[in-house]
């Protein structure tokens, strides 16, 4: 079959669908999560029970966290509606209403995709849609992932053609003009790998595809394989053809199993139809594409290291050069690309490098993918043009800080990371200006943090994180990480003394310059920002045994505020596990701060009219008198 | 003394093995399907996939060690995830996995006695908007907090309970 006709039965079937009504449930693993797959039996069940027969799609995920579980209707010649936070008890209503009759139920409406001027809202003229521009996440939430032919339908699949018309050196030539940077982490100009690769000798030659999304808190790897696998598929090709390849690997954490599955049946569908195999798309290049699943090592984000896990090895990296490029998976030349940067490739063919680096900055061209979590009211995933000010993404796309908290500080990058305080919201976000602020792009995982995260607490998290992920190869990352996250566990332990804030800093960039890969050398990125843009709350934590967002145990207390408390009320010595709680009905309720193990239950229970548990510190300054009582009650007991 | 739980099936091994060429390369592969086969890596299953593939044991156990996904102990019957990706950590992860530690009277990577329970504490499972976020079984409980624990477990004890 040749594409005109693959394309043409893709159309078919896409067009078949959209003259009659049908359903897009959103069932990514977040949209799991928020319970989509109740909402589809309960729309099954309802339209069974009513004897209609309307195909109902899982689709991947919009990017709308917040939302889920999100559903969209389409009706021929009217409007389609997204509905949000969706559960099985509004699903009749959704069929009574706009699957049988005429009632858009705007009420359970997010908006609508089209607009007739109706009060409905019209999400793409949503704040957060205004300044996002979709390149790879355009089809996301809207096509059947485990469905070719709505990928082609949608374009997909023209630019692999188009692409097996040009000449490699010309496809290499558009990548390399297009400015496109790995987006993997460090931004390593895509075009000059991929020249180094096809330039390199070898007659066998691997394209593999980096989905080893190991920071505890980026997500969108997973969501474009969830949502839009095709789309990497495609970009893999087209670089195996620029390669001269003839296999490729995509190497997938054994924790997403749903993305390996959709992978799974993404490849199976594009063998099918003769997308891959061994005679692409009746061009004689022979192109087949397998899945290596990774077992979950966070130091295999490293290229090296990825290839030795590929080899079925301990996943520790080695020097380079040699790079991958010329000798990578079993000593052939390999191409290693993020899945994000396959994403891009079609489109770069489709638009010609001068429509991506027109879009971004002048030295980081095109989009950046952020997972958007922590205290933001509208957490999910965002796809923003390079160079947009951090402001916008906080406070336009990600709705602001939740429950009206103040922005502390922005998490940039994960673990490897730094975070970015208020006084820098206004910075452009692109590679270079978030190197210079302390921090990097990394993964592109955003995580906000407001007044009640301590940023002590947060970089000692960032470290713990990062030593138990050490491979232990070199000893600065193995022992040194080691060191910091003593010294940072000291300090949140107010045990520190003001001298090792400077051991903080020599050992911070003695573990950079002393480590092979990317994991040591950006591990002490969380303490270097934190201890230049919090520096204060350090010496908090030090000097006062103070920590000013009440997060670092050591240094909190919990106490019931005696006028506050209600007597009558048993709410805290009910929930207390450690029978902490001390009072009699109709007295005053007392916690012992000896057997209190700072759970926060009691503050959590403690009903809203009351509001008389308050976290305490320094501990010095909990009443004495409290103290005191305590202190006798233990004495009797 | 055979160590408890260390009985597997060397004839579901074999199914496993045949499945594969000779070649160390498949390793991890074939870790992952044993370890789907029998919930982890029991000793002996490791040194026949290491005659398997004409390795040495300590490399197979070295590569086992490794690699997070590897269990080298029996999970529990109903096996609990507590994350502690950086969101969940954010919004109190560490409370939530200490009141599971207290109720279900274990700490982060055991297995209780009775085999009932397994808790084990993991990066980050992507839903960060939820968090935190406890899985248990393959169910997600979404916005955990320390007094929600003991009303998660019930249904699960209750399950567990043997039929007297």
């Amino acid at each position: 079959m040749t594409f005109e006709e693959i394309r043409k039965r893709s159309q078919d079937q896409w067009e078949a669908l959209d003259k009659g009504v049908y359903v897009l449930v959103g069932t990514a693993t977040c949209g799991r999560a928020a319970g989509a797959l109740d909402v589809i039996d309960a729309f099954k069940s309802e339209l069974s029970r009513r004897s209609i027969d309307v195909p109902i799609i899982h689709v991947g995920c919009i990017g709308l966290c917040y939302a889920e579980p999100l559903v969209i209707i389409s009706r021929p010649e009217s409007l389609r509606i997204v509905y949000h936070n969706i559960t099985p008890d509004l699903v009749s209503r959704l069929v009574e209403g706009y699957i049988i009759g005429d009632d858009p139920c705007l009420e359970l409406a997010l908006g609508t995709l089209e607009t007739d001027g109706r009060e409905a809202p019209y999400i793409p003229e949503l704040a957060r849609f205004e300044h996002e521009l979709r390149l790879i996440l355009r089809r996301c939430g809207y096509i059947d992932p485990e469905n070719i032919h709505h990928y082609i339908a949608n374009g997909g699949y023209a630019s692999l053609e188009k692409a097996l018309r040009m000449r490699p050196e010309e496809i290499i030539e558009e990548v390399k003009k297009s400015g496109l940077r790995g987006r993997g982490g460090a931004g390593f100009p895509t075009g000059f790998k991929w020249e180094a690769c096809r330039q390199a000798e070898g007659a066998t030659k691997y394209v593999v595809c980096n989905a080893d999304e190991g920071d505890p808190g980026a997500f969108m790897d997973r969501v474009i394989l969830e949502s839009d696998p095709q789309e990497v598929i495609e970009g893999m090709i087209i670089a195996g053809w620029a390669m001269g390849a003839q296999r490729g690997y995509i190497y997938v954490r054994a924790e997403y199993p749903l993305a390996i599955e959709r992978i799974r049946s993404a490849l199976r569908q594009g063998e099918e139809l003769g997308i891959l195999g061994d005679d692409v798309l009746g061009s004689g290049f022979c192109f087949h594409i397998d899945i290596v699943e990774g077992a979950g090592a966070f130091v295999s984000g490293a290229e090296t290291a990825l290839i030795a896990a590929m080899e079925g090895r301990r996943s520790e990296p080695r020097v380079r050069p040699p790079y991958p490029a010329e000798y990578g998976l079993w000593g052939c030349p390999t191409l290693l690309n993020n899945v994000k940067t396959f994403s891009y490739i079609p489109w770069i063919i489709e638009h010609g490098a001068d429509g991506f680096n027109s879009i971004g900055t002048a030295k980081s061209a095109g989009t950046a993918v952020f997972t958007l979590a922590g205290k933001v009211e509208f957490p999910g995933l965002a796809e923003v043009p390079m160079g947009t000010p951090l402001r916008r993404v906080v406070y336009d796309i990600a709705g602001g800080m939740r429950n009206g908290k103040k922005f502390k500080a922005a998490q940039i990058g994960g673990p490897s990371g730094g975070c970015i305080p208020e006084s820098l919201l206004d910075i452009p976000i692109d590679f270079d200006v978030l190197r210079e602020a302390g921090s990097m792009m990394g993964s592109g995982g955003m995580i906000f943090m407001d007044e009640d995260d301590c940023a002590v607490d947060t970089a000692r998290f960032f470290l713990d994180f990062t030593t138990k992920e050490s491979c232990g190869k070199c000893t600065m990352c193995r022992m040194g990480t080691l060191q910091l996250l003593s010294i940072m566990e000291d300090i949140s332990n107010g045990k520190a003394k003001i001298e090792d804030l400077e051991l903080l800093q020599q050992l911070s960039e003695d573990v950079k310059m002393g480590s092979l890969c990317g994991l040591g050398r950006s591990a002490p990125n969380p303490i270097l920002t934190t201890l230049r843009y919090f520096n204060d709350e350090y010496r908090a934590h030090i000097l006062e045994k103070h920590c000013p967002a009440l997060v670092c145990r050591d240094l909190i207390a919990y106490h019931i505020i005696p006028d506050k408390c209600d007597r009558a009320c048993e709410h805290c010595i009910l929930v207390c596990p450690t029978e902490a709680i001390k009072g009699e009905k109709g007295e005053i309720k007392v916690i012992d701060q000896e057997k209190c193990s700072k759970c926060g239950a009691c503050l959590e229970v403690c009903p809203p009219e009351y509001n008389a548990v308050a976290k305490i510190s320094p501990i010095s300054k909990l009443p004495p008198r409290v103290i005191k009582k305590e202190y006798s009650a233990i004495g009797a007991g | 003394m055979k160590e408890k739980g260390e009985e597997f099936s060397a004839e579901e091994l074999s199914k496993i093995l045949e499945k594969h060429r000779r070649d160390r390369n498949g390793l991890i592969s074939i870790l992952l399907e044993v370890q789907k086969e029998f919930g982890y890596l029991p000793k002996e299953a490791m040194k026949r996939v290491a005659e398997f593939l004409g390795m040495k044991p300590v490399d197979v156990w070295g590569v086992a060690t490794f690699f997070n996904q590897f269990r080298l102990t029996p999970l529990g019957e109903n096996h609990v995830k507590v994350c502690m990706g950086t969101a969940c950590h954010l919004a109190g992860g560490r409370l939530v996995a200490e009141a599971l530690e207290r109720e279900l009277s274990i700490k982060v990577g055991e297995t209780s006695d009775d085999g009932y329970f397994s808790l084990e504490r993991v990066a980050c499972i992507g839903c960060c908007m939820l968090a935190p976020v406890t899985v248990i079984k393959d169910r997600i409980y979404p916005k955990m907090s320390p007094f929600k624990v003991e009303e998660s477990l019930i249904p699960y004890r209750q399950e567990s309970k043997p039929e007297d």
